[in-house]
């Protein structure tokens, strides 16, 4: 009781409470107003796709308001969807990233495991090669792969440049280092004791992998597959430089070499192009948006 | 057993980055034909050259300031939607994370249309405010903003989606203590969410200042380094340089002068990253 009577005499400086509920409210009508603002920056490129997409080259040349379709018409979507090459284009795309999403599992899976679970001699110094090899981007590495190709090719007699396939050997450097980082992570949070278990059952390693791990493992393995189709879809750098006829390219390529002529743009065909060029990365974010960030954060986390 | 399980991945960096790593440097000591050694020749050529330089000065500020709002946007958004109820939190991050998820050559094209000299939307609403067509891409000043606002819009959301990440991990009892002690929200921030985060912060923003300093789509759609090479990068230099100009020696050896700086960044995320595998 006496204690009581102490603490309310206690403070005797002079604090001024505000009511909690209020104070919460307003920091809510902040966070939503600033939010909407920051919507809006970051929604605007791919509206103003769609709403480009939507006009007539003639709308576009009469500059009227650029921010609303007086006469919308498919034709720009027509013309893409039937014309050979960007089809081409397409095709190439979707070829070479599904046959990289393989490879890469292919490659990286059993590394995983093998880093994750097998310790043999400079297996540290090999996870953190693959990590590094990770950092190291693109941009340092185009050009001596350019001249290696030419060198293989008059070597060999096979071509090599200027073709799509070169791609499938060259994508896996960016997207198997990610991906089996964060499969050792997924594999080393699985429990000793399943694959104990299954052990004393009798199971072979490659069971205890099909088994057990990628099942076990199975959102790491959306999340990887996810990436590496992404980022194969998504890469300009390379196609760009390893391939230049236009049977040969890619989408990213593919638009901005050829929808472009000269000096004359195109702009409804292009954007129609670039929405079309983001629709399947958009679409696979949009249903599995959580495997996506769960693959995003996990780069910077060990294990 | 191990050893033929990793042997593909092993082969796969040894022959399509190791490899091609060292090639590089080989081929920096060679002259343009590719027949003749010429040592150093090609680095003392370009230290002589005034667009070498600028290069390296646009490259520096470009990541500096593109990493630096980009993670103070992905700060401050992260906040805004840590505050959100639970319930609509979901919406918002899906909205806010387009950016990052379109292709970044694709997105590129919409803010090339969005810059277009005589069609460009943002002058068209800017003309409302009185304030006259800004050259986006045709002034030295307005080229390297440009750059570096379509690099912020691409990038923040990255930030924003690890800073969340981190945020939730922060236990509520701590702001609880703080909140008791009296503190206001700066100080929540500065003694507790800063403190509790700073691992995170610091391998995100490493993270990006590699990519970023590398960068080469944004610049290369954008303006392909113009006007009078004013926006060029390492990266597009050395493409314009190696391939474009096929003196494969000197572009080999402009993207060689990313390693400096790329090894530094690696050698501290290795060291955080490390650090936050053990405190786990």
């Amino acid at each position: 009781m006496s204690t009581l009577a102490i603490d309310k005499g206690g403070p005797t400086r002079k604090i001024k409470y505000r009511s909690m509920s209020r104070d919460r409210t307003w920091a809510l009508r902040w966070s939503y107003f600033f939010l909407v603002l920051f919507a809006i920056f970051s929604l605007i490129p791919p509206i103003y796709m769609l709403i480009t997409s939507l006009k007539s080259s003639a709308e576009i040349s009469a500059a009227t308001n650029p921010w609303w379709v007086f006469h919308p018409t498919l034709a720009n979507y027509v013309e893409l969807l039937t014309s050979n090459q960007f089809l081409r284009f397409f095709w190439n795309s979707a070829i070479v990233s599904i046959v990289v999403v393989f490879v890469t599992m292919l490659i990286s899976i059993p590394a995983a495991f093998a880093l994750a679970r097998m310790k043999f001699w400079g297996s540290t110094t090999l996870a953190t090669g693959v990590f590094l090899t990770y950092l190291i981007p693109d941009s340092l590495l185009f050009i001596p792969l350019f001249k290696m190709l030419a060198v293989l090719q008059d070597l060999t007699g096979i071509t090599l440049l200027n073709r799509w396939y070169v791609l499938l050997f060259i994508y896996p450097t960016l997207t198997v280092p990610f991906c089996t980082w964060i499969m050792i992570g997924y594999f080393a949070s699985i429990p000793k004791e399943l694959d104990e278990a299954a052990l004393i059952d009798g199971a072979s390693w490659l069971q205890t992998l099909t088994r057990i791990f990628i099942p076990v493992a199975l959102p790491g393995l959306i999340a990887a597959t996810i990436f590496a189709f992404t980022v194969s879809w998504a890469q300009f750098l390379y196609p760009l430089v390893f391939t230049t006829s236009i049977d040969q390219l890619v989408l990213p390529v593919g638009i901005t070499t050829t929808l472009i002529k000269g000096d004359v743009f195109n702009w409804g065909q292009i954007m129609t192009g670039a929405l079309l060029g983001a629709a399947p990365p958009l679409i696979i974010y949009a249903f599995l948006m959580d495997y996506y960030i769960a693959g995003l954060t996990a780069g910077a986390t060990k294990g | 057993m191990a050893f033929f399980l990793t042997l593909p991945l092993i082969l796969l960096i040894a022959l399509f980055v190791l490899y091609p790593a060292f090639y590089s440097m080989h081929l920096a000591t060679l002259n343009k034909s590719m027949q003749k050694f010429v040592g150093l020749g090609n680095f003392t050529f370009l230290f002589k050259r005034d667009t070498f330089w600028m290069v390296v000065r646009q490259s520096c500020i470009f990541a500096i300031t593109a990493v630096f709002f980009k993670a103070l946007m992905g700060f401050i958004v992260a906040h805004f939607v840590h505050n959100l109820p639970a319930k609509g939190q979901r919406k918002w991050r899906g909205m806010l994370l387009v950016p990052w998820v379109i292709p970044p050559a694709m997105s590129t094209l919409a803010w090339l249309w969005l810059f277009d000299p005589s069609y460009s939307a943002f002058n068209y609403t800017l003309s409302f405010f009185g304030v006259g067509p800004i050259p986006w891409l045709g002034d030295t000043f307005w080229a390297r903003f440009s750059v570096i606002l379509v690099n912020v819009w691409y990038g923040a959301p990255f930030f924003m989606i690890m800073y969340l990440a981190a945020l939730k991990s922060v236990p509520d009892q701590l702001y609880e203590a703080a909140a008791i002690d009296g503190a206001n929200w700066w100080q929540r921030i500065w003694y507790v969410t800063l403190p509790m985060m700073r691992n995170i912060i610091a391998i995100t923003t490493l993270f990006s200042l590699i990519v970023t300093f590398a960068n080469f789509d944004i610049v290369r759609i954008l303006t392909s380094g113009g006007p009078l090479d004013s926006t060029h990068l390492f990266a597009t230099w050395a493409f314009q340089v190696g391939i474009q100009s096929s003196d494969i020696p000197l572009g080999a050896c402009v993207s060689l002068f990313m390693v400096p700086i790329l090894a530094v960044a690696a050698i501290f995320i290795l060291r955080d990253v490390n650090k936050r595998g053990n405190e786990a």
